[in-house]
């Protein structure tokens, strides 16, 4: 009996403990973009160890539903591949700041027979996805591929048929190099397209490249690196061909024009190193926070996120800010009120 | 058991008088209860109607009747028209009629008629474990292993000869209508088999012994007493499939190219509302867009119902057919 009663006793304790160990801990809630999901959720992890008594709650619910849940304060903080329109800032009950996370590359694809190292430049790419260059022996494409012998094949342009930021990033490349692109299909989540077949997500698309011959797509770097596809290097607004990599994006960032609000695009940035085709991702916060402690909370982390978090950015193949960008963006953050 | 005597139905009477009346509260509540239960379903249904119609109602205003008769999708310029949605969706749907319903009822003839009596039921697992296979699973199975070989024997096969139709003609990319039509085959096949069996099966057998009596072969059994008599059900197993393939998404999508255009060509790749609102509903930022999304869900719960008025308007022709060739 009295074992069994302690038993009890036991137990009670243990539940008790735990109850009040969730009560103390605060949670705090978002939802957004799906690009900077691996490494939100990574951060969320490891931002446990630093600081117990936060939890993050993160829903990728594309950044679509990021922007309509922080419009609706459904959520603490949202998360978006592209910056907010005018438009929907102008419905926001307060001032809405953008803090640019981290930055990935977007890469051409394609299959060819043996695969051999592509160069491409912006009016080549456009002019596939326009449907102007319909094969792989067009002089365009092999004069700028010298020594590499491209079959008589038709070109299979593949691009993303949901809404995303990987073609948000894309077309917004194209429309810089291309004012055809922009005048015919221009720059959104999701566009007209003038041609090809359309696969769902990432995995969609470089499913569909790989299994068709003559296919040519655009996926996230990290994506083609994981399915060992090849990817071009894209000429940069400098003149220099250049491969997509962590460091070519940082160096995209550290050359693009940032305006103030961080509403940037950092596509065909001007610099010699800087890899063209490449976009960042944005947390949405209110300038006035509602609560006061999660509001701390969230000013805390953000802060870690910029400074430490960014060191496990290159595993994972995004580009953390550059010093002086991140110096900006801190400066930023301390302009969060409660 | 001893028998009842005259002492036993006094004490049973007595107890009887000290019970109170026979009461109809729970036939009553059980009859409120069902109701309720019935008018949740058509409650939800409108409720739903209503939710779509209240959140397309700036596209509606903007597009007006535009909106089902143009084939622009821009999002960009914000111009919206689901024609080509609408044709993929039916065209898709009717490919899978084609192929799953010739299948469907033969496999459920095959089964119920034909098949000795130890594979009956490891058929039917088998069939049944088709229907449980998720349908993105359905989907990676059709980019990575259908539509290669699609492209690669079937697709040229139906070029060479069959390319003076329209409809096979064209270069073959891989994902297309076709494909869409053939995975949606796929996943209404099951539906279809399993209802079309339950049935045949429940064909009374009397059936088919008036026509062996008569001296009719297996093939005249079959085809006259059993699939003619359960010609109604039948069809509504039909019905049934096509309310699945009118709105399946996920596989569909993966493997029908996603580009909304309107050619003959089946090798041609296109597009099904169902695919368009899976696709772009979470990236939709603009009011306007997200509007026209709306109004695409709204557009296929329409069909939805339009085919299911149709086929009961015609389930209604068949029986009355019927009745007169009963009369006569």
């Amino acid at each position: 009996m009295m074992k069994f009663r302690r038993r009890i006793f036991l137990g009670l304790a243990i539940a008790f403990g735990m109850s009040t160990t969730a009560s103390a801990q605060m949670m705090i809630n978002g939802a957004g973009a799906t690009f900077p999901y691996p490494i939100y959720s990574k951060w969320f992890d490891a931002y446990t160890k630093v600081d117990p008594s936060v939890r993050f709650n993160y829903q990728s619910i594309g950044s679509g539903g990021g922007q309509k849940q922080i419009l609706s304060q459904t959520v603490d903080f949202g998360a978006s591949d592209g910056p907010m329109s005018d438009e929907n800032l102008a419905k926001a009950p307060g001032k809405i700041l953008h803090i640019p996370t981290v930055a990935g590359a977007v890469v051409i694809t394609y299959n060819l027979p043996g695969n051999p190292a592509l160069k491409l430049d912006g009016d080549t790419i456009a002019g596939m996805y326009l449907g102007r260059i319909k094969k792989w022996n067009d002089p365009k494409l092999t004069a700028l591929n010298p020594g590499v012998k491209l079959p008589d094949q038709d070109i299979v342009v593949v691009h993303r048929s949901d809404g995303s930021g990987t073609t948000f990033i894309f077309t917004d490349y194209l429309s810089k190099v291309s004012s055809e692109w922009k005048s015919k299909a221009g720059n959104n989540t999701s566009v007209n397209w003038p041609t090809g077949i359309g696969g769902k997500g990432n995995e969609g698309v470089s499913g569909q490249v790989k299994q068709t011959p003559g296919a040519v797509g655009y996926v996230e770097l990290i994506y083609a690196k994981q399915n060992k596809m090849p990817y071009a290097d894209v000429k940069n607004s400098a003149g220099e061909f250049v491969k997509a990599s962590p460091d070519s994006v940082i160096a995209a960032l550290a050359t693009a024009e940032i305006p103030d609000d961080f509403r940037f695009s950092m596509t065909n940035a001007p610099g010699k190193d800087a890899y063209p085709i490449a976009g960042a991702t944005w947390l949405l916060v209110y300038q006035q926070q509602k609560d006061a402690t999660k509001g701390k909370k969230l000013i805390e982390f953000l802060k870690w996120a910029l400074t430490k978090g960014e060191t496990m950015a290159k595993d994972l193949d995004y580009a953390s800010l550059p010093e002086s960008v991140e110096q900006r963006v801190l400066k930023r953050i301390d302009e969060i009120k409660m | 058991m001893p028998a009842i005597t005259f002492q036993d139905a006094d004490a049973i009477r007595a107890v009887q008088s000290r019970m109170s009346p026979p009461s109809r509260f729970g036939d009553k509540a059980f009859e409120w209860l069902t109701l309720a239960m019935a008018s949740a379903v058509v409650v939800l249904a409108i409720l739903i109607g209503w939710e779509l119609w209240v959140g397309s109602s700036l596209a509606i205003k903007k597009f007006g009747f535009h909106f089902l008769t143009t084939s622009t999708w821009d999002p960009v310029a914000e111009q919206f028209g689901a024609l080509p949605f609408i044709y993929g969706t039916l065209v898709s749907s009717a490919i899978a009629l084609i192929i799953a319903v010739p299948l469907g009822i033969a496999t459920a003839a095959y089964l119920t008629e034909l098949a000795p009596l130890w594979i009956r039921q490891p058929l039917v697992s088998l069939i049944e474990m088709l229907a449980a296979i998720p349908s993105v699973i359905l989907g990676l199975w059709g980019v990575f292993v259908m539509v290669p070989w699609l492209r690669d024997y079937p697709f040229p096969f139906l070029k060479r000869y069959f390319g003076w139709i329209p409809l096979f003609n064209g270069p073959i990319y891989g994902p297309c209508m076709f494909a869409g039509g053939i995975i949606i085959a796929i996943m209404i096949l099951p539906i279809i088999t399993s209802i079309s069996r339950e049935i045949l099966r429940s064909v009374p057998n009397l059936q088919r012994e008036a026509a062996y009596a008569l001296g009719a072969t297996r093939w005249e059994a079959t085809r006259i007493a059993v699939l003619s008599y359960a010609k109604k059900g039948l069809f509504g197993a039909v019905i049934l499939g096509l309310g699945r393939a009118l709105g399946e998404t996920l596989a569909v999508t993966m493997v029908i190219g996603n580009t909304p255009q309107i050619v003959a060509s089946l090798f041609k790749p296109g597009y099904t509302l169902a695919s368009v609102l899976a696709n772009e509903f979470t990236e939709a930022t603009s009011d306007i867009y997200l509007q026209a999304l709306f109004e695409i869900g709204l557009v296929l719960f329409g069909i939805t119902i339009l085919v299911n008025l149709l086929s009961q308007l015609l389930l209604r022709t068949i029986r009355a057919t019927s009745a007169t060739r009963a009369v006569q």
